[in-house]
């Protein structure tokens, strides 16, 4: 039972790690409609950027804050070279956009800073802690606190702000938003600016544990099935879908692996994704459009 | 419209300076450079390219050539894709402005196996060290694969022979548990049979996890190895899933000095991210790590202090990756030696340069003159043998670097040699190949 | 072009409905003689092995897919999963049932793709658009962990590869650059032939009309779920056939990593940089997308090689890749095809102007 135990919460923990690349989607997929594969480049350039610049002798609140500058400026660039030019176009040109963009970034990082492994060190001993008779991990526990606040402030970011209540304004109907005056170019600026920030999160969390290096990309594909649960459009479902997709993953390799030789995740996660959406075609979370002929 | 059809014709013009080349006597030898310098495995391919151009140009410029005869090289990207690697392969096989090609590194296991049937069309050989097909030492069936100095079944008969030392006796195996983690591809399920073997033989208990590509999350691997509580883990894995690995056993309580990483998790850039948890970790290794061998200190007299290295950062100089640039291509080198005492001393083709290598013999002496005592192994490569070696040595992370910890292990090979041969004989049956008869091979 | 361009969001962005009868192709009729019978007498190796290879499977990949995408509207991400599937099961036909034919066993591979396409099909009657993308995603996963799982499927080999058995066809060897370019460029014509009719048949009509709306389709009556998995299937035979020859007459050896998500990706970049809804697309995009890194590598090489660091130059050839894609989905909506369609109508009123 205490192993049962274990591999819940043990995997419930390493879902929120999941869970904060996926909010990166989840904030851009609800303003601009792009599924942003690129979201993985802007992780490890964010990342990146912070190492690189902790390593000309920053300190480390220093790199952070001017990591956050560097990726609103790439939002900035981003929105002007990308998403205007490609206003009103198809969902899968947008998608394949940000895949042509996911090269450019991923060339841009290694080209500039490098294509070496870095070590990051948060601080945070990865260590066990025991919580009566269940190991924990210490790192575990501060990447699900830190994913916390982050929704906290994101909440109070999108329903207190002016930025926020436009931003809803926009995701719930473009036309209209435009129509009040609102100002949509300014509006993808902040959002991409925000996903950066968010991914730059999740960089260093991901590259403590891995090492900053160009792998920090594919966590990706990790984060997709998470979506897929949780909804494109629901940061909530985004957190549910997280811990759904990390419990689940482990005590499936746990249980379910040994039967069939080991190695099911890579799969299982959207295997688990795909039967949720068979029940509910939009996510947990997502919203479901009416069709009319 | 415009734009377009200048493309097209700037396309066209390249093109076709490329197809033409010019013939002239071959004077110098030409070493084709498959390297992967962007991409996912760019930060371990770097500093390979590093030691291999500094041996090149170390041989050029101090020794004068091999024999004379100069080195020239060209880079081609394969990002270690089959695909691109082809690409490469297709582009440098006729040679450089008529250097001609004698030996090929593939550089990547894809592109190995994509190109082993073109090469043996084209007769070259193919240097794939610590990785490829382990059933190519058998040359009479593959005679143009070479998996010199360790194949992954002599890496898996040496781990076992490092732990029965450690242990104090084979007689001591018995009972013990060795977990292998290994990547669940092709690489990492290579070891399964002959563990299979020598579980039986030594009677320990051989216990396989499988990591799923790419392997950034792995808590409940680690959680498995922690319920089976094994003496050693046997650790199989590459790119992230090592720093990953070595990271969660340490949340896991699982100790790093009874972690031994295999051939391909076993550089510098495994352990760094690891941070402390990577203090005491051990592992195997046919090119240690370390700048204190003979050779490094010739590479940095007249290559690195004069500015000439192909190195970006300096404190990779002695690193695993850097040294197995190095041990790659003095096995390249010094197998086009071998050949010009049969051929003279002139360019080889990929023909004597397969001959070369089936004649290649580094004794002590040999590896002494040349300065990589202690950091290569002897090796000597046969028409029946194309792996030779089949040693490692132990080395010991200590937070900065790598402390050799024991002298070559050497590996069982005998005992295996029949899964490899029974191996071969398949693959010459599924290919209606007639193996060579070595015993006539001059 | 600019009367082309859309004023509202389209779903998908496709090429007109053609329904009129064609005339006698006799431009293709001219490239088909010069690629059977002047192509192999002037390329070497390098362009056989290297470019028109690979660049032919690509495109028939790349129609494979836009059957599916383009004219049926179901977007897949799948793709080289359903190319495993072909070559792993070719190899096993040829392997353990060596009386087959080449021909008959690339066939019965494409089937057992097909197969394997309607099976991964079947949620598209309640999954749509992104979501139906992401499962995709889940047969694309799947397939390549079966792949290296079950070493049945690679005939026990400890590499996990499965290499080409020999290439022979009414006892000639066909395992030269030659031959199996030959072998490609009969499969690609004959099926691109197949494909050109397929769309242009009722079915084809019945995929588009869902394509453009399938609560539409529905209502006219046409059995939107059973059209979707045939697309599936159909689609899924194609991309079979050009994974075992991905495997076969390209690599000449394959692994599951052979197949991975990248392959993909690369695929659905054929079609749309190509154009959706079009066969000749394909074609185009696939010449674009493996064309074109190797221009870019050799261009990098001969303009700054020996100066510049090479791996600064490997970079700059990526982001140039990915500014050139972004730019082309800027600039050509609707593919390369339309882009070359307009060269043509200005060609004919040379030199004037509309």
């Amino acid at each position: 039972m205490n192993f049962f135990l274990e591999t819940l919460f043990g995997g419930l923990l390493a879902g929120t790690m999941y869970s904060l690349v996926a909010i990166g989607f989840v904030l851009i997929y609800k303003a601009s409609g792009v599924f942003n594969f690129a979201q993985g480049a802007m992780l490890l350039f964010a990342a990146l950027t912070c190492v690189s610049l902790q390593e000309a002798g920053l300190p480390f609140a220093a790199a952070v804050a001017a990591s956050v500058v560097v990726m609103g400026l790439l939002a900035l660039a981003i929105e002007r070279a990308v998403l205007r030019p490609l206003v009103a176009r198809s969902q899968i040109t947008l998608f394949m956009a940000t895949l042509g963009l996911s090269f450019i970034i991923e060339g841009l990082a290694q080209g500039l800073m490098g294509a070496e492994v870095r070590a990051l060190d948060l601080g945070i001993d990865d260590v066990p802690v025991f919580v009566g008779d269940v190991m924990l991990s210490q790192f575990d526990l501060f990447a699900a606190a830190t994913a916390a606040v982050l929704v906290l402030v994101l909440a109070l970011l999108f329903n207190k702000t002016r930025v926020g209540v436009s931003l809803r304004a926009v995701a719930d109907d473009t036309r209209a938003a435009l129509s009040i005056g609102i100002n949509l170019n300014r509006i993808w600026q902040i959002v991409w600016a925000v996903a950066g920030v968010v991914g730059l999160v999740a960089g260093l969390l991901w590259g403590a544990r891995q090492g900053v290096q160009f792998s920090l990309s594919l966590v990706v594909l990790k984060a997709l099935p998470v979506l897929i649960i949780g909804g494109f459009t629901s940061i909530g479902g985004a957190i549910v879908g997280g811990l759904i997709v990390g419990a689940a993953e482990n005590l499936a390799e746990v249980y379910v692996g040994p039967l069939v030789g080991g190695g099911i995740t890579s799969w299982f996660a959207y295997f688990l994704a795909l039967a949720f959406l068979y029940v509910r075609p939009a996510g947990l979370f997502g919203e479901r459009a009416i069709e009319r002929v | 419209m415009t734009t377009f059809l200048r493309r097209v014709a700037v396309a066209a013009a390249l093109a076709a300076a490329f197809c033409g080349h010019a013939d002239a006597a071959p004077s110098e030898q030409f070493f084709p450079l498959a390297t992967y310098r962007v991409g996912a495995y760019a930060s371990s391919g770097i500093p390979v390219w590093a030691g291999m151009i500094d041996y090149l140009r170390y041989i050029n410029e101090v020794e004068g050539g091999i024999n004379g005869v100069k080195l020239v090289w060209q880079e081609c990207e394969t990002e270690w894709t089959a695909e691109k690697g082809i690409e490469c392969y297709e582009r440098f096989k006729k040679g450089l402005n008529g250097a001609p090609v004698a030996i090929y590194h593939p550089n990547g296991a894809p592109a190995a196996y994509a190109l082993s049937d073109k090469a043996a069309a084209d007769r070259i050989p193919l240097i794939t060290l610590g990785y490829g097909r382990t059933e190519a030492t058998d040359g009479a069936v593959f005679p143009h694969n070479f998996p010199v100095m360790l194949t992954f079944y002599s890496e898996a008969s040496a781990v076992i022979n490092y732990i029965a030392q450690r242990e104090g006796g084979f007689a001591k195996l018995k009972g013990k548990k060795i977990a292998t983690v290994y990547h669940d591809s092709a690489y990492g399920r290579e070891t399964q049979g002959p563990l299979k073997l020598l579980a039986e033989k030594y009677g320990f208990e051989n216990i396989q996890i499988p990591v799923a590509d790419p392997g950034n999350e792995q808590s409940s691997q680690w959680r498995q190895v922690r319920q089976a509580k094994p003496d050693w883990v046997f650790l199989r894995t590459w790119g992230v899933s090592t720093p990953v690995a070595i990271k969660t056993a340490a949340r896991f309580g699982f100790p790093a000095d009874h972690i031994i990483g295999d051939i391909w998790a076993s550089s510098n850039e495994d352990v760094l991210p690891a941070g402390d948890a990577g203090k005491g970790y051990l592992a195997l290794t046919p090119y240690p790590g370390g700048a204190d061998f003979d050779i490094h200190k010739r590479i940095k007299t007249h290559i690195l202090d004069k500015g000439r290295s192909d190195l970006k950062d300096p404190k990779s100089f002695g690193s695993v990756y850097y040294n197995s640039g190095l041990v790659n291509a003095a096995i390249a080198v010094e197998a086009i030696r071998a050949g010009q005492k049969k051929f003279g001393n002139r360019p080889l083709t990929g023909d004597e340069g397969r001959w070369g290598l089936e004649h290649l013999n580094l004794d002590d002496a040999r590896l002494k003159e040349i300065g990589f005592l202690g950091l290569m192994q002897r090796l000597q490569l046969s028409c029946s043998d194309h792996e030779g070696g089949g040693s490692v040595r132990v080395q010991q992370w200590d937070g900065k670097s790598w402390k050799l910890i024991t002298d070559w292990v050497s590996s069982d090979r005998k005992t295996l040699r029949p899964l490899i041969d029974a191996k071969s004989a398949a693959y010459a049956r599924e290919k209606g190949l007639v193996p060579r008869n070595c015993a006539r091979e001059s | 072009m600019s009367n082309l361009s859309h004023q509202l969001p389209a779903p998908f962005e496709h090429a007109p409905l053609a329904l009129v009868p064609r005339a006698i192709p006799w431009g293709a009729a001219a490239l088909l003689i010069v690629a059977f019978a002047g192509v192999p007498w002037l390329a070497g190796d390098y362009w056989l092995n290297a470019i028109l290879i690979p660049f032919l499977v690509l495109s028939l990949a790349g129609l494979g897919l836009n059957l599916l995408t383009g004219y049926a509207g179901q977007t897949s991400v799948g793709s080289a999963g359903f190319m495993a599937v072909g070559a792993f099961a070719t190899y096993a036909f040829l392997l353990r049932v060596p009386v087959l034919p080449l021909p008959v066993a690339l066939l019965a591979g494409g089937a057992v793709a097909a197969a394997v396409g309607f099976v991964f099909g079947i949620p598209s009657n309640r999954i749509k658009g992104f979501y139906l993308m992401a499962t995709t995603l889940a047969a694309q996963f799947f397939l390549e962990w079966v792949f290296t799982k079950f070493p049945w499927f690679y005939n026990h080999a400890s590499s996990g590869t499965i290499a080409a058995p020999r290439l022979a066809l009414f006892g000639h060897d066909i395992s030269g650059p030659v031959g199996r370019y030959l072998l490609t460029l009969s499969v690609v014509t004959l099926l691109t032939w197949v494909a050109r009719n397929l769309v242009g048949s009722r079915l084809g009509r019945n995929w588009m009309a869902i394509r453009d709306m399938d609560t539409a389709a529905a209502v006219i009556g046409i059995d939107v779920d059973h059209h979707k998995r045939l697309a599936f299937a159909v689609s899924s035979f194609y991309l079979g056939i050009a994974g075992a020859l991905w495997a076969f007459a390209y690599l000449g050896t394959a692994s599951a990593s052979s197949f991975d998500i990248n392959r993909s990706f690369q695929i659905l970049f054929i079609i749309i940089i190509g154009g959706m809804g079009s066969v000749a697309g394909n074609f185009i995009g696939a010449a674009f997308i493996s064309l074109l890194p190797i221009f870019l590598s050799q261009a990098g090489q001969a303009l700054l090689g020996g100066n510049v660091d090479p791996g600064q130059i490997q970079n700059l050839q990526k982001i140039i890749f990915g500014a050139l894609i972004i730019t082309f989905l800027v600039k050509e909506p609707e593919g390369l095809v339309r882009l070359l369609a307009g060269l043509r109508e200005r060609l004919a009123v040379w030199p004037l102007r509309f």
